[in-house]
């Protein structure tokens, strides 16, 4: 049937299924990844849903990857083409010499199908509806099934995937016989009927090491639990909202008092965004650790509170786990496109603190580390996700934890300290970093009192609209914006192995794509020194590293290049000498698309001028 | 008027509580509204409320939003955390104020602008939360510190200062917070003190959302004829149910009430309160019957004050959560962290 001949790969291709909104499907998708994982080859699974619960088309894309590339790839070696309403576009999809796994129950006209690949036809209703009576178990099993199948297909070992069902269901022996006998059905049907294995195998390996796979809303919001966060209000929103679940499922497990049962937490779902961050700062200005989860819309509705949070100079976290915007975008989409929003958020002069997580284990560590830098800086710190990390599995390092590690709780004046006779002044630079004390409410029954407000007030928190005074307050926030530069993560350079003048500054869920498009542009023979910013206030190395470079690529996901407006404007540098490479479709960015982009810009540098080629 | 310095010295008779303190001890700043304000009424009946209770000044977190009402935290309590937010979000700040230390007692003060117009969402949600404070409108109908636009809580009819005549109804935030589930409900008037401070002391004493709208007159804006706001119209249209009395401690009461005219409820702290009803038939127990006394009033133009509704064993947010007695903000790594253990459990599990 195929002209072209059949894509052969061992533990390096794409498998993407095309599943039906609310069919079932993603936890046998799931598994089928985990079972490979179990082979020691690493995956990079994605989702790719609509907004929509039921219905609607679905995909969810494993790249199986034993380099450990946990980008997205682009392309598709087999297609999994188990929603009728997607069809075309589906096998449209496929890699010339790919794969289309189907359910051949009814048969379909020859024309619906590609000469260019191989198509393999797995009965699957049939199978399903002469074992099952059950319209649910149907659909379920059916799942089962297609990933039994997979397995004979691709030479997995069934054991492993048994291995998985075991610990899923575990403690339910009906369901764990049962899906153990659904996974055969389909493995047994494709060993004794189709040509097993195809040209993609799985075989084992040992790359995935101690790694772990979890999502990163899951993993920052186990950040905040290991931070010390005991407040959380949240309003449900794409993609964000798994991170309010997670910390609530994680604290149901680990906050309670062994004693008494009692939460030592408190988690209000709010009536919307507005509550949500007054909340957080209501019970950060009373000394508890308190954050929200949100995404861009969200953002938006909180900016009048985060400006009083600068002001304030309140403690707060905001879990930004963008999507793809203006407006409501596409709520189920990726993209780092609130950088602006973010950094500036709020009338009036404002800066705040982001932090840029390239996957689940850096969301843990710098969400426990917010809450520290909230209460050192007395100000809102950001944890930038976006849906690509926050809502898709991710391998990763372990989660680590220091157990001498204490939280900072900043700058606290105690009614001990107030006992003694230390002058208090709420915003009184003390220390020359910015950084004023403040007492929590309750302290000491004469010392230590004042009143908050988003108004102007002099060194003692006393009301003023002198102009003298206000410029004061406003510079001694601009000290404290710059002592925020040395206590946030610093960025991470890598140098190419000969020297070069090219550098590229990336970020956050950008990470894998970039690691694998640098092997891409040496095959191409182009260096680039690279530097991945972590945070905002950028660290004077971000400074030296445009120095030392004529031109550096900036790579993001968002139409506008907002990274490099930040650091353009931040840096006062000569913006020709930031070349933007931009993503912006809603899917995540992949190492091809980097290298074309600056590989085709580096080509065009080296074309001779033509002042001198007409001369 | 803050660049005056409020004088220190006060006369040495000068009455102390329980604790030692005198009034002077609850003041705060000097006032900046306007002279005669009917706010600064309802600042002299906090002040005096606390100081009857013999409070602890610095235990109670002053939270306000933007307004004339919301500047007022400043003038009571010098010693106590205040926090001048943002329009309409009080409730929000209070009730995370609230989460992150429990031990505190949280008066919340705003306006018929900051609870009926742009903070009524926030309103609404705090009372049902059951969130424990007490929840102040100080209510004047109209928005002064922007100069006399109508607020949502003025009446369908009324007249603004300029001779424009309101289209819009109403919010009763009295009928909303009892149709909300709020535990403590009450509805006084800025110029009579005597049936005010018992309620907010009342309020500061029950455990759980307690509201008490108290209409207080503007008297830049709203206090001429054809407003339903001004200082004579709330007098001759005052519909008192009841007068009360707070009886803190196990004294026994004091005053002698003729039989049949006193209702007492006893709160979850132990404190009592002695209803001198007004109206007999009035039960302040009956959340239904409230609201229909309420409407039916209402449209006769009458502005009904007293305890309207109060539940003495009403839960509050943390009952709901189930949080732990110590405050949250006092928790440290020790109780807070699962630890690095339970962090190679995980991981395992991640495999």
């Amino acid at each position: 049937m195929s002209d072209k001949k059949p894509i052969s790969s061992v533990n390096d291709f794409v498998v993407r299924f095309a599943n039906v909104n609310g069919s079932g499907s993603a936890s046998a998708n799931e598994m089928f990844a985990r079972a490979i994982l179990r082979h020691g080859v690493p995956v990079s699974p994605r989702n790719i849903f609509p907004s929509n619960i039921q219905g609607l088309p679905t995909w969810y894309e494993v790249r199986v990857t034993e380099d450990g590339h946990l980008g997205a790839r682009g392309g598709v070696d087999m297609m999994v083409a188990m929603n009728p309403q997607t069809w075309d576009k589906d096998v449209a999809g496929i890699e010339p010499g790919g794969y289309l796994f189907y359910d051949s129950t009814k048969p379909m006209p020859s024309t619906r199908f590609r000469d260019d690949i191989t198509v393999i036809g797995v009965p699957l209703t049939a199978i399903t509806n002469s074992t099952y009576t059950d319209p649910r178990q149907r659909q379920l099993f059916k799942n089962i099934i297609y990933l039994g199948s997979l397995s004979a297909l691709l030479d997995m070992d069934p054991k492993l995937i048994e291995q998985l069902i075991g610990e899923q269901y575990k403690g339910k022996e009906k369901l764990l016989s049962s899906n153990v006998h659904a996974l055969h059905l389909g493995r047994d049907w494709a060993l004794q009927n189709l040509k097993c294995p195809i040209g993609l195998r799985v075989k084992k390996s040992d790359k995935v090491g101690d790694r772990i796979f979890i999502e990163g809303n899951s993993a920052a919001a186990l950040g905040a639990v290991y931070g010390g966060a005991t407040v959380c209000a949240w309003y449900p929103i794409t993609p964000s909202s798994s991170v309010a679940e997670a910390f609530t499922a994680h604290c149901k497990k680990y906050r309670h008092d062994p004693e008494t049962g009692k939460a030592k937490y408190a988690i209000v779902q709010g009536e919307d965004e507005l509550a949500s961050i007054g909340i957080v700062i209501g019970a950060s200005w009373n000394g508890a650790r308190a954050f929200t989860a949100t995404s861009g819309p969200g953002i938006s509705l909180m900016t009048e509170f985060i400006g009083l949070s600068y002001f304030a100079e309140i403690p707060a976290v905001i879990m930004n786990i963008q999507r793809a915007g203006p407006s409501t975008g596409m709520p189920t989409r990726t993209q780092q496109c609130d950088i602006i929003a973010c950094a500036y958020a709020s009338h009036g002069d404002t800066k705040h603190v982001l932090l840029f997580p390239e996957d689940p284990a850096e969301a843990f560590e710098f969400a426990a580390a917010a809450f520290d830098l909230a209460e050192r800086l007395q100000t809102t710190i950001f944890l930038m996700l976006d849906l690509d990390i926050g809502m898709n599995h991710r391998l990763c390092r372990p989660l680590k934890w220091d157990d001498a590690r204490q939280y900072d709780r900043g700058k606290v004046m105690t009614a001990e300290m107030l006992e003694e006779g230390r002058d208090f002044g709420r915003y009184l630079d003390v220390d020359g970093d910015g950084i004023p004390y403040r007492t929590y409410p309750g302290t000491h029954p004469t010392r230590g009192s004042y009143f908050t407000r988003g108004t102007s007030r002099d060194r003692y928190a006393r009301y003023s609209e002198e102009g003298s005074v206000y410029a004061d307050n406003m510079q001694r926030l601009v000290r404290k914006f710059e002592t925020a530069q040395d206590l946030v993560p610093r960025p991470l350079q890598a140098n190419a192995e000969r020297p070069t003048k090219y550098g590229v500054i990336y970020f956050g869920s950008t990470s894998p794509a970039m690691d694998e498009a640098i092997g891409l542009l040496e095959a191409r023979g182009h260096q680039l020194d690279r530097l991945r910013i972590r945070a905002f206030p950028f660290h004077s190395s971000v400074a030296s590293f445009l120095a030392e470079h004529d031109f550096v690529y900036v790579v993001e996901q968002n139409r506008d290049s907002q990274l490099r407006q930040l650091i353009v404007n931040e840096n006062g540098i000569d913006p020709v000498r930031l070349v933007p490479i931009v993503h912006y479709d809603g899917t995540p960015i992949t190492a091809r698309f980097i290298a074309k982009a600056i590989g085709d810009h580096q080509d065009h540098l080296k074309v001779t001028p033509l002042r001198k080629a007409v001369s | 008027m803050t660049y005056i310095a409020k004088p220190k010295f006060h006369h040495p008779g000068l009455k102390k509580n329980e604790l030692g303190y005198t009034h002077r001890d609850y003041e705060g700043k000097i006032s900046t509204l306007c002279a005669g304000c009917g706010h600064d009424s309802i600042t002299a009946s906090i002040i005096e409320a606390c100081y009857e209770l013999s409070i602890e000044p610095h235990r109670v977190a002053k939270i306000s939003g933007i307004g004339c009402s919301s500047k007022t935290p400043d003038y009571f309590l010098g010693n106590s955390h205040g926090f001048n937010s943002v329009h309409g979000r009080m409730p929000s700040v209070l009730t995370g104020a609230n989460l992150a230390n429990r031990d505190l007692i949280y008066l919340g003060v705003s306006g018929d602008g900051d609870s009926a117009s742009i903070g009524f969402g926030q309103f609404a949600h705090s009372i049902r939360r059951g969130v424990n404070m007490t929840y102040i409108v100080e209510n004047n109908g109209v928005y002064g510190l922007t100069k006399g636009q109508f607020s949502a809580t003025a009446d369908r009819g009324s007249k603004s200062k300029k001779g424009v005549t309101n289209t819009d109804n109403a919010i009763d935030l009295v009928a909303i917070a009892l149709q909300l589930g709020a535990t403590f409900v009450a509805r006084s008037f800025s110029g009579d003190k005597t049936q005010l401070v018992p309620l907010i002391a009342a309020a500061i004493r029950h455990k759980g959302a307690s509201f008490i709208d108290v209409i207080s007159p503007c008297i830049a804006f709203n206090n001429h004829a054809g407003s339903t706001k001004s200082f004579d119209y709330v007098r001759e249209h005052n519909d008192a149910v009841n007068r009360l009395d707070v009886l803190v401690g196990r004294d026994p009461i004091a005053v002698d009430y003729a039989p049949g005219t006193v209702q007492l409820v006893e709160q979850h702290d132990g404190s009592r309160i002695a209803l001198r009803k007004i109206d007999a038939d009035y039960d302040p127990h009956d959340r239904l019957g409230a609201q229909t006394f309420l409407a039916k009033h209402a449209a006769k133009g009458q502005i009904v004050t007293g305890l309207l509704y109060v539940d003495p064993d009403a839960e509050d947010l943390h009952a709901h959560l189930d949080t732990v007695e110590t405050p949250l903000n006092t928790l440290e790594a020790d109780t807070l962290c699962p630890g690095s253990a339970v962090l190679d459990k995980i991981n395992a599990s991640l495999r």
